[in-house]
């Protein structure tokens, strides 16, 4: 005997004045900008030219100008061709450590979630007791195994971030075992595979996805923030988390080295959240 | 009318699964970072030496026995954990004194750097969250602010801070593990980052309780429209943030790790870094040790907090 | 207490009230020129379905309409006093001190997380009313005047501590603790049970004659009828009709309020009496069920305790009970998903649910499922969220292996069986409303071609005139499929339109079950003449009128 009233009950529900398209806008730059960083990903060619690792000790730390946008480094390097060729990288351990999360934590979250009762209690235990090591830390005594370089470091992100997702994923999975229409297709005879194929995948793929979307920016922050301690590629490497910790101690003279490696780091992970919070809307209000 | 027969039952129940959780964490940190280190390559016996030049034969041998490197594996294994069990965390290879005696050393600065964040970025959060509904462009300004805090890297908000409030202005020290004034940026580097995510978090659940009934009838009492957000509302909105502030515990010590380097200072973070590149087995153990009892303390002063907030005790939390 | 001054300027009044919601340039008429006036003593009921302007109407009048609504009128008045130009100072001190509001479901109308006790000081708080100690002292008095034994215990409890009846009381208490002239109940018995309904109605009555002008709003023209003393029917926005409750009642001069009137469940002729139970063999026997929960401390709750029934073919077999009488999970264990503590469930002559250990395997469930369909009160749920209509049919069609090229015929068949237009066929039923939800939910179950249907509180959410749709369209449906259902309600007025044989149940056990006719006649537990009783008091009132 729930609500016959269906109206809203709170002044809040009523249609509210939203500022014309100011969302959407946020989504194109975002699109735009992941655009571009794609673009320097495979063909770094076309939006910069010259050579990131050819040394012009002349010219080392210009300040940005006409000849050089966002300055030079300590060894006269061009910041843009660097930034431009180090996108590659960036992006290249940030969608490797999410994938690679994501897979573990998938192994653990569907028998978790769709393994039966013994197994859902196991992995909220398991979860319960990864999640309290900290996700730097985890992925820092993952570095001691493997040490540095760019493949260690996208498993050691990967491994390390891996309980925050599955944990989410976990909970998402159990969401929809328990949803209304999982039952309503049990009722109408329908075999575990059918229903795993019609609903269960689908509708597991939406929080994936926007969990992948949203989790490249992050993935990149940790990476950036490992190999700033130095456990990333060695330094003349065009790599963002690389350049900004080299950067780190000119900071005094030469702002420029630091500053522009994180802009990057930060609008990549703008994007992505941008593109993440997108998804997740458009699967929540709208219909398929 | 007793409302609940049996609670104490039922608390003293939760607390034995608390208990047991904690103990299963703290087992699962020994055995980590024994794993870790084990595969981890290079000698333990180099670390030990701490790279004295062409040990002889039997110095190595001494060593290897002293440290009960020459026993198998699972022995080794087992000696670990009784070890880790009966607190007996050992001497670090590198420091060259009791592990016990660095976490004393090194676990109070980040502690304080951790306290001093988590409260700033409570205070960023509560503040945002109450003041941008009260309209339509605060609420839009706010949570365009908090989008873009919380995907600020910590790090590079340190060397930001540093740049322009210690080399540019010149108001701040910068580097130090001594004073309030030294703790200021390092904090913010910690926060920032940190207020952004709790504030988006308790943003959401603000503006759901918003639409409550309850708060109808607030307001048709002739609650004033701030009575109601800060008395009601706020109260809801808090709950997520009380849950997450365990996770956030863990992640601030993480991200300590980098913030402690590019201020120079004392802390866990900083030591854990460099006795993992030293493979100094036991003082990783040890502060992974330590961070995994901070982060059990801290989910139980969270579930003491949670409770008191929310006094509902139907859903089992356990 | 009728110390409220009597002049002819006293009391509520409304002339031509109209209220604008406007976004993005779009604006919505909510409500047209609308005009009543409320004197203390009173009671006017506010009628009509979702979408009617009637909860709308009732925020206006208090200033609670939100910033995105415009209030128009020529007069909207309080003993004599404008409250249109009212500033929101202006309106605080009305709220609560002059007109009281009381809202729905007492579990979320109050702030969960705080006592009842508080929740009432702060109505006194926020007037500046009395010191710490009296404050105390009046809310004991309002409790108990709201009539909650043992006021002195419970003032600290939480509304989700109380029995649903107490804290709609503690609600109640906490709307009346200044003693507000009038009273605004929005749908005051919406989510109660209807014993609980009746205890509320009797409590409204006490506050009439203690003076208090009640504004009622509701969307059940039966249980206003009990308590109003002038109905005002309202759709889409506009007032239908206005009139004293027994001459509306008696003689509607609108077409929608007879069609309202005759949608009544308690108005709408009951259920003729079925042939003599055939001799056929049941397609569905339980036998002795019961089930029970662990709960926190360890010991064990009993849900259900030793249910038997039997469906025959072509029959409607009706379960009744209040919230908490085990209903929900004896329609669990028949549809399969809860293994039963003790007992069986046999389906079409084979087992279905057993109790042992080894119990029946889902794979020999399956093939019988299609005949064993369902559906709820609420089948939003039900749908597979990236779903249209469509797909939804098209699904179930599969089940039963209908060629492909076949469905689309048999999914325009299905949804002509439940008269919803093609044009939906490509909708999300995100976008539909309730009653072609629920007719989307009867099509999918028809799809699969069952022989029985288990409604469970299939018509609760629904509007009343949705309701009687559906009912004749289930009525239909059984007549000319000759299908049996198994129909789980809390409704007695509804459960009469449909039910050949009824199934009485408290606290887990069956207290009562016969013919629909024979009990619902003859009740002979207390229960059961209390629930009677309760139907007739809510609902048949204005069944007992001349049409």
């Amino acid at each position: 005997m729930s609500a016959t009233n269906s109206l809203p009950l709170s002044l809040k529900a009523y249609p509210r004045l939203r500022l014309p398209a100011g969302k959407h806008i946020g989504l194109a730059l975002a699109l735009l900008y992941l655009t571009l960083l794609i673009l320097a990903a495979i063909a770094p060619h076309l939006l910069a030219h010259g050579n990131p690792y050819s040394i012009a000790p002349r010219e080392a730390f210009t300040a940005p100008g006409w000849q050089h946008p966002l300055g030079t480094d300590q060894s006269g390097r061009d910041m843009w061709t660097r930034l431009i060729f180090g996108a590659r990288s960036s992006l290249v351990i940030g969608i490797g450590s999410i994938l690679l999360a994501l897979s573990v934590a998938l192994s653990l979250a569907i028998p978790g979630a769709f393994g039966g009762a013994v197994a859902e209690q196991c992995v909220k235990w398991i979860f319960e007791i990864l999640f309290s090591f900290p996700t730097v830390v985890l992925a820092l005594l993952l570095t001691a195994i493997f040490s540095s370089g760019t493949f260690p470091l996208i498993v050691a992100v990967g491994i390390g971030a891996a309980p925050g997702y599955g944990r989410m994923l976990f909970g998402q999975f159990l969401t929809i075992r328990h949803a209304g229409f999982i039952e309503a297709a049990r009722s109408l005879g329908h075999s575990p595979a059918h229903i795993l194929r019609r609903h269960l995948v689908p509708n597991a793929f939406r929080p994936l996805l926007i969990a992948g979307a949203m989790g490249v920016g992050q993935t990149i922050i940790w990476a950036s923030s490992l190999s700033f301690l130095g456990l990333g590629a060695p330094p003349p490497a065009a790599e963002w988390g690389t350049m900004l910790a080299m950067g780190r101690d000119y900071i005094a003279e030469a702002w420029w080295i630091t500053f522009f490696p994180g802009v990057a780091i930060v609008l990549t992970m703008l994007a992505t959240t941008t593109l993440g919070r997108f998804l997740k809307n458009h699967f929540e209000t709208s219909s398929s | 009318m007793i409302p609940f027969p049996n609670s104490g039952f039922v608390f003293l129940k939760k607390l034995m699964i608390r208990v047991g959780g904690a103990c299963l964490v703290l087992f699962a940190a020994a055995t980590l970072t024994f794993i870790t280190l084990h595969l981890a390559p290079g000698d333990p016996v180099t670390a030990i030496l701490g790279g004295s030049a062409n040990p002889t034969p039997e110095t190595i041998r001494e060593i290897r026995e002293e440290y009960g490197l020459d026993q198998p594996l699972m022995v080794q294994y087992a000696l670990h954990i009784w070890h880790v069990l009966s607190g007996h965390l050992g001497a670090s290879f590198s420091q060259h004194m009791p592990v016990t005696d660095v976490l004393w050393q090194q676990a109070p600065p980040t502690l304080k750097l951790m306290l001093s964040s988590l409260v700033l970025a409570w205070g960023f959060a509560v503040l945002s969250v109450t003041l941008s509904a009260r309209k339509p462009f605060f609420d839009s300004a706010f949570s365009s602010l908090e989008t873009f805090f919380a995907g600020l890297p910590q790090f590079w908000i340190g060397i930001i801070l540093l740049w322009l409030f210690a080399y540019q202005l010149g108001l701040l020290p910068p580097a130090g593990t001594h004073g309030f004034l030294s703790l200021i940026l390092p904090s913010l580097s910690l926060a920032i980052p940190l207020g952004g995510f709790l504030a988006q978090v308790m943003r959401e659940s603000f503006k759901t309780t918003l639409d409550q009934p309850f708060v109808l009838t607030a307001r048709a009492r002739g609650l004033s429209d701030n009575a109601v957000r800060f008395r009601h509302v706020l109260r809801h909105a808090l709950l997520p943030g009380v849950s997450l502030s365990t996770w956030a515990v863990g992640a601030l010590v993480g991200n300590a790790v980098a913030v402690e380097f590019i201020f120079s200072r004392q802390g866990l973070g900083r030591q854990l870094f460099l006795a993992v590149s030293m493979h100094d087995m036991p003082l990783v153990t040890g502060i992974i040790l330590f961070i995994s009892v901070v982060y059990i303390l801290a989910s139980f002063l969270a579930d003491i907090l949670y409770v008191i907030v929310d006094p509902r005790i139907q859903e089992a939390r356990a | 207490m009728n110390a409220f001054s009597d002049t002819s300027q006293s009391g509520l009044s409304v002339k031509n009230l109209s209220v604008t919601f406007s976004s993005g340039g779009v604006s919505h008429i909510a409500v047209h020129s609308l005009s009543f006036s409320l004197t203390p003593g009173e009671v006017v009921a506010l009628v009509g379905e979702s979408g009617s302007g009637k909860t709308v109407t009732a925020r206006a009048l208090l200033g609670l309409s939100g910033p995105h609504a415009q209030i128009t009128a020529d007069h909207l008045s309080l003993n004599g006093r404008s409250l249109l130009a009212n500033t929101e100072q202006q309106w605080r001190k009305i709220r609560g001190a002059e007109i009281g509001f009381i809202l729905q479901d007492a579990l979320v109308a109050l702030d969960p997380l705080r006592s009842i006790g508080t929740e009432i000081t702060e109505a006194l708080t926020a007037h500046k009313w009395g010191t710490k100690n009296t404050r105390e002292d009046r809310v004991l008095q309002l409790l108990t005047q709201a009539g909650i034994p043992l006021a002195k215990e419970r003032v600290h409890l939480r509304a989700d501590q109380l029995s649903g009846g107490l804290r709609q009381r503690a609600l109640i208490a906490s709307a009346l603790a200044m003693n507000p002239p009038f009273l605004i109940a929005d749908e005051p018995t919406t989510a109660l049970d209807p014993s609980v309904q009746v205890q509320i109605l009797e409590l409204l009555k006490q506050l009439r004659a203690a003076g208090h002008g009640i504004l009622i709003i509701s969307h059940d023209l039966g249980f206003v009828s009990r308590l109003a003393d002038r109905v005002i029917v309202m759709h889409h926005g506009h007032m239908i009709e206005e009139g004293r409750t027994a001459d509306l009642l008696s003689a509607p001069r609108h077409s929608y309020t007879r069609r309202l009137l005759d949608a009544e469940p308690g108005r709408r002729p009951p259920r003729p009496p079925a042939l003599a139970r055939q001799t056929a063999l049941p397609l569905l026997e339980a036998h002795n069920l019961s089930f029970s929960i662990k709960q926190q401390d360890g010991t064990r709750k009993h849900i259900v305790q030793d249910i038997s029934l039997s469906l025959f073919p072509g029959r409607t077999l009706a379960l009744i009970g209040e919230s908490g009488s085990g209903k929900t999970s004896t329609a669990r264990m028949i549809m399969g998903f809860q293994k039963p503590e003790t007992g069986f469930i046999d389906f079409l002559g084979e087992p279905w649910s057993r109790s042992e250990k080894a119990g029946v395997p889902e794979s020999a469930r399956r093939g019988r499922r299609p005949r064993l369909a369902a559906i709820y009160q609420d089948p939003l749920s039900s749908f597979d969220p990236r779903w249209t209509v469509q797909t939804i049919l098209d699904d179930a069609l599969s089940v039963i292996h209908v060629p492909k090229q076949e469905r689309m015929t048999r999914i325009r068949a299905l949804l002509d069986q439940v008269r919803l237009p093609d044009t939906l066929l490509s909708k999300n039923p995100l976008l539909l409303s309730g009653g072609q939800r629920q007719r989307v939910a009867i099509a999918r179950t028809l799809a699969v071609e069952p022989s029985v249907i288990l409604c469970d509180e299939p018509v609760s959410a629904l509007d009343v005139s949705v309701q009687a749709q559906i009912l004749d369209l289930l009525d239909d449906l059984q007549k000319r499929l000759r299908l049996s259902y198994l129909f789980i309600s809390h409704d007695l007025n509804v459960v009469r339109n449909i039910a050949d044989d009824l199934i009485v149940m408290q606290h887990g056990r069956i207290i009562e079950s016969g013919t629909a006719q024979d009990v619902l006649t003859h009740p002979r537990h207390p229960f059961t003449q209390e629930l009677v009783a309760a139907a007739h008091l809510i609902g048949d009132a204005t069944s007992s009128l001349p049409s």
